[in-house]
């Protein structure tokens, strides 16, 4: 079941991205900031956190998760540090997303070149 | 005056010409393939769970990282780019969206010099998504934080 519950929630946060860039001006990258202030907006009263529990995989997959990820960590090292912990715990949960994109791009583009 | 006219009959004929943009299309090809991302996300997760026997938050992680991988290495294989033009927002959307704008401006700007070209031109798409991020979860930690008083 929690099969169904990924494909159809990540389908519909990209189908809805899809509709708004059809009937917009706005850009994928206005999109993709919007959906993750979107999510960090969701994970305030840590209603993300719900939707991963029922949808699991599907709902860490698109870019709203980042936004989730991002509060989340933040709010983790509250409880541990106290307020301070709001900017040390920011990049807890998202490094290793943010280091692996870094590292793997370094790498690739010193192997590769444009194609065109 | 003239010159209006010959604007409108030239808007006409354009618009005549003009291949119809398929919107419903676009709008169920971003769902498939965004649902199949997805469903990929939880297999992978079931997967490593099983096999390396790792709680669920670790499995995601490796899925991310998984995922982060493939999206940069079809990217510098050069193929990515169409498949972004087939499914669109499909694969914009999902964490291979992020991994794929951070390595095509790593590919792109790596004649222009390490550091003015490579290390400032890296996060020129990516940068957005975690400037707008950051600051928005500073900004609603804060408000979770006097109003609702910690976790």
């Amino acid at each position: 079941m929690i099969f169904l519950y990924s494909f159809l929630f990540a389908g519909f946060i990209c189908m809805i991205s899809q509709i708004i860039l059809d009937n917009t001006k706005l850009t994928p990258g206005h999109i993709t900031s919007i959906l993750v202030v979107v999510g960090a907006a969701l994970d305030t009263f840590s209603i993300y956190d719900k939707i991963v529990e029922v949808v699991g995989g599907g709902a860490m997959v698109p870019i709203t998760s980042f936004g989730h990820l991002l509060i989340h960590g933040a709010l983790a090292k509250v409880d541990v540090m106290g307020p301070i912990g709001i900017v040390m715990g920011m990049f807890d949960l998202t490094a290793s997303g943010i280091t692996a994109a870094i590292i793997f791009s370094f790498i690739f583009s010193l192997f590769f070149k444009p194609k065109n | 005056m003239v010159i209006n006219m010959v604007n409108k009959k030239y808007d006409k004929v354009v618009s005549r010409h003009k291949p119809k943009e398929e919107r419903g299309m676009h709008a169920v090809i971003a769902f498939i393939v965004g649902g199949l991302v997805g469903l990929l996300g939880e297999v992978l997760i079931q997967v490593f769970c099983q096999k390396f026997h790792i709680s669920r938050s670790e499995a995601s992680v490796f899925m991310m990282i998984t995922l982060i991988f493939i999206a940069s290495l079809c990217t510098a294989l050069g193929f990515f780019d169409n498949l972004v033009n087939f499914a669109r927002c499909g694969l914009l959307i999902p964490i291979t969206g992020f991994a794929h704008s951070m390595t095509s401006a790593a590919i792109d700007y790596r004649k222009e010099g390490p550091i003015f070209g490579l290390g400032s031109n890296i996060f020129k798409l990516a940068g957005s998504v975690i400037l707008y991020g950051v600051v928005s979860a500073w900004f609603f930690g804060i408000i979770r934080l006097l109003i609702g008083g910690g976790v």
